[in-house]
């Protein structure tokens, strides 16, 4: 028996618009121990199905039909008190945001506590007891500690695996998790991921793994369901599915997603064209139809299409839900778009020299009011040093807290540095405020935001947002000709001309993010800086918005730069690469220089911690202990000192690491010489 | 936390000197017109000189200013000219008299006005929330005045089962404190159930609870222990600014129930402009306020651990 | 593409928006009967000399019951008061004075609540601290206090009334639209802006105050019922408006020490004031369920 079946599920939400579909026709089977992964862009209604299995759709959504059956029982028909009883039990559940799903006033032991003594009544200690021994099997230093915290005193990660351990407790023969990594920094998701594989095996328990990291997948799942508006379109294990996909909408994600072998003059990525269906908008017949390349007329939105197995490979447990599977072969669609002419790269446009910002804090504690020293510094960036030239694109690098957007403050003037240079086109800006640049100024350096829907002002006109650009730059003021050239530019990020006239909540967020790019090119800027404009976005938007970026990029020979904590964007898009850390760059050189030996420790562990979307592909795995220091409280000597795993010795506590120069503008602030870094192996290798 | 709370100290203690200048300079920054006050719009020109003269009202405007503050500070208040006594002996009576009126509306409203929020929080959007949302919208759409008319033209006039004045001229009397606190909880306790309700609701919809759901506690376990502890942060510095609030109520129903209370006299001294006698009722009045300010923003901090172990 | 061509299509969607803003109304009962109550003694109020029986000074018999009949003709609804003036008449009349002060009260404080609130929030530093402590201070005093000691210093009249209700009111008003440009402040579109060079007030006028009309509509509706009570309170504490113009808490305080044995002269006016405070009150709470849940 299963441990886990589901049959045709049907999960829908009424709201005032009517019945909306969430889930449809939602089948699968899990055994025990196994671990299933179901992957989708947002709004495919995975989240949906985990909620399904728990019984808590909330008061506007509920199970119109179809069973879910646990242990052989039916949940759906389940009445409260046995629910109940389930619930955290034998079925238990990882959430997205960790520091929400933590009660903020309760201390991390009396939450932990309460699950066995709930379910297995057993005694105050004994529930202490197990609670500290999950506390130091989810490797959380000093359990002692954390149980007396509240969830606010620990670290993201560090939260997380409290929750984990929460789910443990009962020790259930079912973990879902829903996204349990995305809201945390690359380094601390590949502890959380492996911790995950090594205690369901430790455990035995199934898990059922929710991401719309397709990455993701290979390394902690078995089997894969890919879901689309609402449906599965394809499943199967995992090596079958990253090696053989049928479906050509699975086919498309693999090459939105930027991989080593990509790049974006040779190699470019392949947006899916069009966008998801709203729930209440899907198309007859298969929902992809109106975006797939292979979609035939008559045929593919005639009837409502059945998911069927498919043989391909070696391994027969493949489904598909493509009419025509069987004609098709998705790999003859376009996997590689067409080569793209590289940008010669000019004279330099951005020169940085010893820029640092520091921020003061009043610090208003007993001690700090006694001793009478009230001020600490936060050391948001420290002696950056680097340049970009004309037409090139320059990436910075680094997680959460590493100073790459205080970074983009002082150089767009919302502040200023607090010593060193920054020079625009030979003048210095560092410590010139937005408002004493000049028009001229303003215009040659813009923003493209992270968030689309922060990027436009909700009360205003695509339109009268993008004129008003034009005409605060000065680039026309004649009304018939500001109008004009907003039009041009709405053609530009190839958004259509009545959009003018819409507000941005009538937008998608890959049209919004159209918007802000083309609000930023509106003044002709020589330089315009990118602070993640892709990362909110799904896989298929994503590569649609960059591919549109850099084409602007190309024709304009704008200088980019690109902030990021995704080392695979970087990879493909970047000429040059900053990896920052803490305020400090640990290493800067050609995107060539940094992928490859020889690496700063840092910039090694970041290169393992990004799952890459290809079976081919062999990683070696390091893991970083605990998380990034307080930058209120930095560390001594080399700022990684204290998570590096090739630590020297002491001399990393006490001396700043020299910069050392490994070729021609590649650059490693490290200890370790550089005959030894030469020596590392590489991270990702590509198998034959 | 020492620190916050003395710095919240700090700023009460500036807040009532800066409503003292005010004051100050609101009722005594003519003395002309203070002369006339005190002794009666009919005294001559030569007893106002002298009187001024021998209260000190000659002294430049900040001496003045300082020596009446060090008298206010050491509890000398001057004398109340409609009285004819001095300003505390008619003041700490009736302040004690308003002490009662407002504990009793708050032994009531208190527990009324967080059990129904409660109640209609926890299930937002259920009939019990609706009626209980309905009601209290409804109850402080009364200003307390109009509740005063309409409960005394039911209980006084129609069914003629309770006094319709407060005065308490035979001594203290329960009877008569049944309306005026009816009056001031009506009018209350709809403000201080909506924003439980509100903050209860909203803590149902957040993640922990889903948390605490998800884990297979009992529901009453979700409720009290999960819910409850975040969801009365709010309410309890409601309920402290809610002091400020019925000290306006206390105003209007000491009025119009005769009530010898603490509003009643602020109103009389001000309707009579007997200076000293408002300035007493204003200090007192900020006094109460800004402490109770100063509790529930301590209170806030420390009932809530995100802040009180930062 | 022409000027007007490309107008017109905005006009016609803020006309659009406004009925949709209507429709959606009708979703909430509760909104609903609150725009009713209001709607209604708006009508009184503008049609007040059409639809009052008497004239609202007029003394024509004093002490009748409701339902008395007039010897000169007319019957007096709802009775007369003390000294013989139709009680209805002076109710039509009395939500002329209510519906002119009251939104021209809080309409001034909110002018000014909302000019502190985007200084204090937007330009945060010392202008924040120093208007906040301002308001700290003023909302530290018992409202009703700061009205009766200003009220009985400087007098009773409209003028003084509006001005004691701003005074009042702004430091309020100045917290809620501070807190919400504090979140607005950060949103990225107000960094796009500030990245082009645009003016101050600029952002706080255009990029950031219209973004944070929902909330403040919802306390607008509130406060003025508010203010209603503050100005029926003001009335019935004598410290209205002067006599012999009708006021609803004036027309209360005259009948106070009657009011036992004539409650017919207070309780009407009362259900006046109740009525119009409960409309606005519904309104708000329609309103800001309809804004939650979009």
């Amino acid at each position: 028996m299963p441990l886990l079946e589901i049959r045709d599920l049907c999960i829908s939400y009424y709201t005032r618009a009517g019945e909306i579909p969430a889930v449809v026709d939602f089948s699968l089977v899990l055994k025990a121990g196994e671990s299933v992964g179901l992957v989708g862009e947002s709004g495919c209604g995975k989240s949906t199905v985990a909620m399904g299995i728990m019984q808590y759709l909330g008061n506007n959504g509920g199970i119109v039909s179809g069973s879910i059956k646990f242990k052989g029982r039916e949940l759906t028909t389940l009445g409260g008190e046995e629910l109940r009883r389930l619930r955290g039990s034998e079925i238990a559940m990882v959430y997205q945001e960790p520091m929400a799903a933590l009660n903020p006033s309760l201390t991390i032991a009396s939450q932990l506590m309460e699950v066995p003594m709930v379910h297995e009544r057993v005694t105050q200690s004994e529930a202490r007891e197990r609670a500290l021994k999950l506390l130091a099997d989810v490797h959380l230093p000093d359990p002692e500690r954390i149980m007396a915290a509240y969830p606010h005193q620990l670290s993201g990660g560090q939260q997380q695996r409290v929750v984990i351990a929460m789910a443990l407790l009962s020790n259930p023969s079912l973990l879902l998790l829903d996204e349990p990594t995305t809201a945390l920094d690359v380094t601390v998701e590949a502890g959380i991921v492996e911790l995950i594989a090594e205690l369901s095996r430790k455990f035995g328990t199934a898990l059922l793994y929710i991401s719309h990291n397709l990455s993701l997948m290979l390394e902690t799942c078995d089997r894969v369901c890919v879901m689309y508006s609402g449906e599965v379109i394809e499943e199967g294990a995992v090596d079958s599915i990253f090696t053989w996909p049928k479906h050509p909408y699975t086919h498309g994600l693999f090459s939105c997603i930027p991989l080593p072998d990509a790049d974006k003059n040779t190699r470019p990525l392949v947006p899916i064209r069009g966008q998801l269906p709203l729930p209440h908008e899907r198309p007859p017949g298969c929902n992809f139809g109106p975006r797939c390349d292979f979609f035939k007329q008559g045929l593919c939105d005639a009837q409502d299409i059945a998911i069927e197995p498919v043989t391909v490979g070696k391994d027969a447990d493949h489904c598909v839900r493509c009419i025509r599977w069987n004609d098709i072969d998705p790999s003859d669609a376009i996997t590689v778009g067409p080569s793209k002419q590289a940008v010669a790269v000019g004279d330099i446009v951005l020169e940085v020299k010893g820029m640092q910002k520091y921020y003061e804090v009043d610090d208003r504690s007993i001690r700090a009011l006694i001793s009478g020293g009230g001020k600490r510094y936060v050391k948001a960036n420290e002696a950056l040093d680097f340049s970009a030239r004309r037409g090139e694109t320059v990436a910075i690098v680094g997680e959460s807290g590493c100073g790459k957007s205080t970074f983009a403050k002082v150089l767009m003037g919302l502040e200023t540095a607090t010593g060193g240079e920054i020079r625009l086109d030979g003048i210095n800006i560092g410590e010139m405020p937005v408002r004493e640049r000049s028009a001229k100024q303003l215009a040659s350096l813009q923003m493209v935001f992270q968030n689309p829907n922060d990027t436009l002002n909700p009360s205003h006109t695509i339109g009268s947002q993008i004129s008003r650009v034009i005409r605060k730059f000065g680039v026309e003021s004649d009304r018939a000709k500001v109008a004009e050239r907003m039009l041009r530019l709405l053609d530009l990020v190839k958004l259509p001309r009545d959009f003018a006239f819409r507000r941005p909540r009538q937008l998608s967020s890959g049209q919004k993010q159209r918007v802000g790019i083309a609000r930023a090119f509106a003044g002709n800027p020589s330089m315009v800086i990118a602070d993640e404009p892709v990362s909110a976005l799904d896989v298929s938007v994503a590569a649609a918005v960059t591919e549109l970026l850099m084409d602007i990029q190309r024709e304009h020979k704008t200088t980019l730069l690109f902030i990021s904590h995704d080392l695979s964007v970087v990879r493909y898009l970047a000429d040059r690469i900053v990896v920052m850390y803490l305020g400090r760059i640990m290493e800067r050189g050609t995107t060539a220089e940094v992928f490859n030996p020889p690496y700063h420790p840092y910039t090694e562990a970041l290169l393992s911690a990004v799952p890459i979307a290809d079976p081919k592909i062999e990683k070696r795995h390091i893991v970083l202990e605990g998380a990034p220091p307080s930058a209120l409280d930095p560390p001594k000597g080399c700022p990684f000192h204290t998570r590096c795993p090739r630590k020297v010795g002491a001399i990393c506590e006490q001396e700043r690491p020299p910069e050392r120069a490994a070729g021609e503008g590649h650059v490693i602030a490290c200890h370790i010489p550089l005959e030894e870094l030469r020596g590392v192996e590489p991270v990702i290798r590509t198998a034959c | 936390m020492v620190v916050f709370i003395l710095r919240r100290l700090g700023f009460m203690v500036l807040t009532m000197v800066v409503v003292s200048l005010l004051l100050f300079l609101l009722l005594e920054i003519s003395p002309g017109n203070v002369a006339t006050k005190v002794l009666g719009p009919y005294s001559s020109e030569e007893q106002r000189t002298l009187w001024l003269a021998a209260h000190g009202y000659f002294e430049p405007l900040h001496v003045r200013y300082f020596s009446w503050l060090g008298n206010f500070a050491t509890g000398d208040f001057g004398e109340s000219i409609r009285f004819k006594v001095p300003v505390s002996e008619v003041l700490w009576p009736r302040l004690a008299n308003t002490a009662i009126l407002g504990l009793a509306t708050f032994a009531i409203m208190i527990p009324l006005s967080l059990v129904l929020g409660i109640l209609a929080g926890m299930r937002e959007g259920s009939k019990l929330d609706r009626a209980i949302s309905v009601t209290s919208i409804a109850t402080t759409s009364v200003p307390e005045f109009a509740s005063a008319v309409f409960l005394s033209a039911i209980f006084v006039f129609w069914l003629k089962l309770l006094p319709g004045t407060s005065g308490m001229t035979e001594g203290f009397s329960i009877k008569q404190l049944i309306l005026p606190v009816m009056v001031l909880v009506l009018y209350d306790f709809g403000y201080v159930a909506r924003m439980t309700r509100a903050s209860m609701a909203e803590v149902m919809t957040t993640a922990y609870i889903r948390t605490a759901v998800l884990k297979g506690l009992p529901y009453k376990q979700v409720i009290l222990k999960h819910a409850l502890r975040n969801a009365l942060i709010t309410p309890f510095t409601v309920i402290m600014l809610q002091i400020n609030w019925l000290l306006s109520g206390v105003i209007v129903v000491e009025f119009f129930f005769a009530y010898k209370g603490f509003g009643a006299l602020l109103l009389e001294a001000s309707l009579n402009q007997d200076i000293f006698l408002i300035e007493a009722c204003a200090m007192v009045a900020v006094f109460v306020a800004v402490a109770t300010q100063a509790i529930a923003d301590i209170g806030y901090t420390y009932l809530n651990p995100r802040i009180r172990f930062a | 593409m022409t000027e007007t061509a490309m107008r017109a299509p905005s006009h016609q969607a803020a006309l659009l928006r406004a009925l949709t803003s209507f429709a959606l109304l009708r979703e909430s009962w509760v909104g609903m009967v609150g725009a009713g109550i209001v709607a209604f003694w708006i009508v009184v109020a503008i049609l007040a000399p059409l639809i009052s029986p008497f004239e609202p000074n007029a003394i024509l018999q004093p002490f009748a019951k409701p339902g008395t009949e007039f010897a000169e003709g007319g019957t007096f609804w709802l009775g007369t008061d003390q000294i013989g003036r139709d009680i209805l008449s002076r109710i039509f009349w009395g939500s002329r004075t209510v519906l002119f002060y009251a939104p021209l009260a809080t309409f001034s404080a909110y002018v000014v609540g909302i000019l502190m609130g985007l200084a204090a929030g937007y330009q945060r530093g010392w202008v924040d601290e120093v208007l906040s402590r301002i308001g700290d201070i003023i909302l530290s005093f018992p409202v009703l206090v700061l009205y009766i000691i200003v009220i009985a210093t400087i007098g009773a009249s409209g003028v003084n009334i509006i001005i004691a209700i701003t005074f009042s009111s702004a430091p309020g008003i100045m917290r809620i639209v501070r807190g919400l440009v504090l979140d607005l402040r950060n949103r990225d579109y107000v960094a796009a802006a500030q990245t082009r060079g645009e003016s101050s007030w600029r952002i706080m006028l255009v990029e950031i105050l219209p973004n944070a009309r929902g909330p403040l509509i919802v306390d607008a509706c509130l406060r003025l019922g508010y203010v209603i009570i503050t100005i029926g309170v003001l009335g019935f504490l004598g410290l209205g408006l002067p006599p012999p113009d009708p006021d609803w808490g004036g027309m209360i305080n005259e009948a106070r020490a009657i009011a036992l044995a004539f409650p017919h002269m207070t309780v009407f006016p009362c259900i006046a004031i109740s009525s119009l405070i409960l409309g606005f009150n519904l309104l708000a709470d329609g309103l800001r369920e309809i804004s939650l849940r979009d």
